[in-house]
């Protein structure tokens, strides 16, 4: 096992993951794509923890999971609220603040 | 204090702290008087809908039992100021060795206090968590200030309960409105016995989430939640002062404890600061900061234009927060970390001063501002600005005693003040003074009678609560060696004229409020009619205190006062302690009190001639009743035109704050350049136009239509052109954002990859 591996991996799913972000019109789906960037910041942060000889790395991503899970329990109140007001969770017709 | 000088040769010194872990058992658990209502909030919050009358009962019944241990303990402390004779905590004190001279310093300053007449405080602390070596406590300090306001806000927070039972009866947010004023409660009383400063913050914080939720009780009307949008973010600006302040101390008195990184302690930074230990230039960067924290939550100039649109809330909080407590806070920080301040400011042998200033001209403004209003709340609420300036004042000038009196009888004439205003409002069902209100005393005798007697203890005449405070603050300003005073801290002459000013302006704007309020003929619609009791109980306690209040703290050498009665609350509540520096005390000037009082006197005479006889007659010869001649000095001459729309524009403070701060940080910068361009250059060419039109009309052909406006029309076109292109970017959609976002995140790294 090579730590490269890893890191192609999480750069993969984090690109992934932006794609998602950038490219998705749906609100729930949108916020999937963050969980997919916070992975792959995860797999980087375990990764170089186990070849460095170092906690620091797991304890933080301990710490970076259960603030995904608070990100995504707001976000998902958010995408329930967008519901109820425009009736529809398209990311792209919601524009109330253009200048 | 010699032991303190052969220590110093040593390097290090035992600073006595003037505080005690003793003391009687109501001084050390003061701690259960903010945890009272702080369980009541949440009680309330959650089972409040299902009690039978939604809540209030336990609110005003916790509030009873505070004011109860309140009181206890205020008698515990007067035993306590001159019985005590327990241990003082002394702190090892690095001395930097500058030739030995801070040593000595600290000697000279500390020799002041001197131990027969000490006020041991009582603080009473615990470990609340430790981090990087660095432990931090929460606690109580309990001293004379801290009772005194435990006294008042237990007080007032009652009197507002029983007051808005009735006031807000029937409201869809009932229970929640008492919530949160039990939480404001805790908050406060939290505040007032800090041990830390760090505490302090975390309270300073919590009133002002109070106030923000309060302000927009009634959240569906747009302009009470912008008025408490903007009550909170104006506050926002002052606490990053705090946060820096706070910080500042922290380290520098870190560097003057060997065993310590830092220190939040209110008592130690005070001690420090006192005896001449701490750095003269952080104590002044420190000051500074902490005073633009003072001047947003005590409402000074300049950024005190949240405040008299906070009246947007409920009269009972406006009484309550924004006249009686809250407001305060900025003013008892000041009393609290008054080493810091008086060392820092060298305020103690100058004769001008940062916080002087900033206090004096505030005083002038709010009540310059008063004249102009006609929403009775806001005259009250400016008239409650000016009144703060001048307890900033006061402190500036070193007057401590004199600041907190004032706080003190404030506290309960303007209570009754805004209480009285809202039982006018509420029977009229609106706050127009001129449109909705006028000769309410035939109906609504004892809101009258008790609003004229606040009244008249805001003006200050004697023998009312007013005139005392008042009174010990001109005095305390040590101005004017011909009055007979012996003198303050300092010959702060402008200062004393700043208030001469301010009480004859008091009492014009005063007299105006009644006359619109209660005199005439009623203008408003319907049937006014007294309120019941649960309203006029209330401001009749307020009225008795706001004329025997005064009576606490007659001047000492008062010939007309037994030797007991002397500066009773001067003596009880002014600590003389390590923690705090040693001020001089200015001497009561009887030519000075007659001066003053003639000067409120003439105030009455010119507003009530121009009112009650001026306006009287005019209104029986137009047949209806006016507010105003209908030919006054507005309409006569350009200048008063001038003057007033000026004020009628609170000196175009809140263009600047929401055209050129808000709108520069919110929107794209040309949209900002384009509002700024709108409200501030097009209203001063505005200005400068009707200007020229009195002038003659040459002048504004040739120079305002040709030159400047061309020159504005100009820079609006450029503006505009810019706001065009740059709105652009601003597509409101989270993914054009996050795109943007991306790529600069992709630049930076790319940067990063090749710099690395």
């Amino acid at each position: 096992m090579f730590l490269n591996q890893f890191l192609l991996l999480s750069a993969a799913l984090f690109a992934i993951g932006v794609y998602g972000v950038l490219a998705r019109r749906n609100g729930v789906l949108v916020l999937m794509s963050i969980e997919l960037i916070l992975n792959a910041v995860n797999i980087n942060l375990v990764a170089f923890a186990a070849f460095g000889n170092s906690l620091a790395g797991e304890v933080f991503t301990l710490f970076v999971i259960a603030i995904a899970a608070a990100e995504v329990g707001v976000g998902l109140a958010m995408v329930l609220l967008l519901y109820r007001n425009a009736r529809n969770i398209d990311l792209s017709r919601i524009d109330l603040m253009r200048g | 204090m010699t032991d303190l000088l052969v220590l110093a040769a040593g390097g290090a010194v035992d600073l006595p702290l003037g505080i005690t872990e003793g003391g009687n058992w109501f001084l050390r658990n003061a701690w259960l008087i903010p945890l009272l209502p702080a369980l009541s909030f949440v009680v309330i919050l959650f089972f409040g809908k299902r009690m039978p009358r939604g809540g209030s009962e336990l609110g005003i019944a916790v509030l009873g039992i505070a004011f109860v241990l309140a009181l206890l303990t205020g008698a515990a402390w007067i035993g306590h100021r001159d019985n005590y004779h327990g241990d003082e905590i002394h702190r090892a004190v690095v001395v930097v060795d500058d030739g030995g001279h801070s040593g000595a310093d600290a000697a000279d300053h500390g020799s002041g206090g001197g131990h027969a007449e000490q006020s041991l405080a009582v603080v009473n602390t615990v470990t609340w968590f430790q981090a990087g070596g660095v432990e931090f406590s929460v606690g109580t300090l309990v001293d004379g200030p801290a009772v005194m306001m435990l006294i008042v806000v237990t007080l007032v927070s009652l009197l507002v309960h029983v007051y808005s039972t009735e006031y807000i009866q029937d409201d869809r947010r009932y229970t929640h409105f008492f919530a949160f004023l039990s939480l404001f409660s805790a908050s406060m009383l939290m505040l007032v016995i800090s041990e830390n400063t760090l505490q302090l913050l975390t309270s300073w914080e919590l009133v002002g989430v109070c106030s923000f939720v309060l302000i927009g009780h009634w959240w569906e009307e747009k302009p009470n939640s912008d008025a408490a949008l903007k009550a909170f973010l104006t506050n926002r600006v002052g606490d990053m002062g705090l946060i820096v302040g706070v910080s500042i101390l922290f380290f520098s008195v870190g560097s003057a404890l060997p065993d310590r990184f830092g220190s939040f302690s209110i008592a130690e930074t005070n001690a420090l600061a006192s005896a001449g230990m701490l750095p003269q230039t952080a104590l002044l960067v420190a000051a500074c900061c902490l005073m633009a924290a003072v001047m947003s939550k005590s409402g000074q100039f300049f950024l005190h234009t949240w405040l008299p649109d906070a009246m947007a809330g409920p009269t009972p909080v406006s009484a309550l927060i924004h006249a009686a407590t809250m407001v305060v806070a900025g003013v008892y920080m000041i009393a609290r970390l008054y080493g810091v301040f008086f060392e820092g400011l060298s305020i103690g042998g100058s004769s001008i001063n940062l916080m002087a200033v900033i206090g004096g001209i505030t005083t002038l403004v709010g009540a310059c501002l008063a004249f102009v209003q006609r929403d009775i709340k806001k005259v009250l609420a400016y008239s409650t600005i000016s009144q703060l300036g001048y307890m900033v004042m006061a402190l500036g000038v070193g007057a401590w005693t004199a600041a907190m009196f004032h706080l003190f009888t404030h506290a309960f004439f303007k209570a009754c003040l805004f209480l009285g205003s809202g039982s006018a409002a509420h029977a009229v069902h609106g706050f127009d003074m001129k449109s909705d209100m006028g000769g309410l005393r035939k109906v609504m005798p004892h809101t009258y009678r008790t609003f004229v007697i606040a009244s008249i203890a805001l003006a200050g005449l004697p023998p009312f609560a007013g005139f005392w405070s008042k009174d010990e603050i001109l005095v305390g300003t040590g101005g004017w060696g011909l009055f007979g005073g012996t003198g303050g801290n300092g010959a702060y002459t402008l200062m004393l004229v700043m208030g001469m000013v301010t009480a004859a302006l008091t009492a014009a704007y005063m007299t105006r409020c009644v006359y619109l309020t209660f005199f005439g003929e009623f203008r408003g619609h319907g049937e006014p009619h007294e309120s019941g009791r649960r309203i006029t109980v209330p401001l009749w306690i307020l009225a008795g205190l706001a004329v025997g209040a005064g009576l606490l703290n007659m001047p000492s050498g008062f010939q007309l006062a037994p030797g007991s009665m002397q500066e009773r609350f001067g003596h009880v509540v002014e600590p003389v302690a390590g923690y705090f520096p040693v001020i001089s005390h200015a001497g009561p000037s009887w030519s000075l009190a007659i001066a003053s009082t003639l000067v409120v006197l003439t105030g009455f005479a010119v507003a009530g001639w121009y009112y009650f006889v001026r306006v009287e007659a005019a209104s029986a010869a137009a047949g209806r009743s006016l507010t105003e001649l209908p030919d006054g000095p507005t309409s006569r001459y350009a200048l008063a035109r001038m003057g007033h729309t000026f004020l009628v524009n609170k000196y175009y403070l809140d263009h600047l704050y929401t055209g050129i701060v808000a709108g520069g940080t919110k929107g794209p910068v040309a949209a900002a350049a384009y509002r700024f361009d709108q409200r501030v250059i097009d209203r001063g060419v505005d200005l400068v136009g009707e200007t020229a039109v009195s002038a003659g009309r040459a002048v504004y052909d040739k120079v305002d239509q040709m030159v400047v406006d061309g020159v504005v029309n100009a820079s609006g076109r450029v503006a505009l052109d810019t706001g065009g292109k740059l709105r652009k970017i601003q597509s409101g959609r989270i993914q054009d954002y996050a795109a943007i976002l991306f790529a600069a995140a992709t630049v930076l790294a790319g940067i990063l990859i090749v710099i690395v």
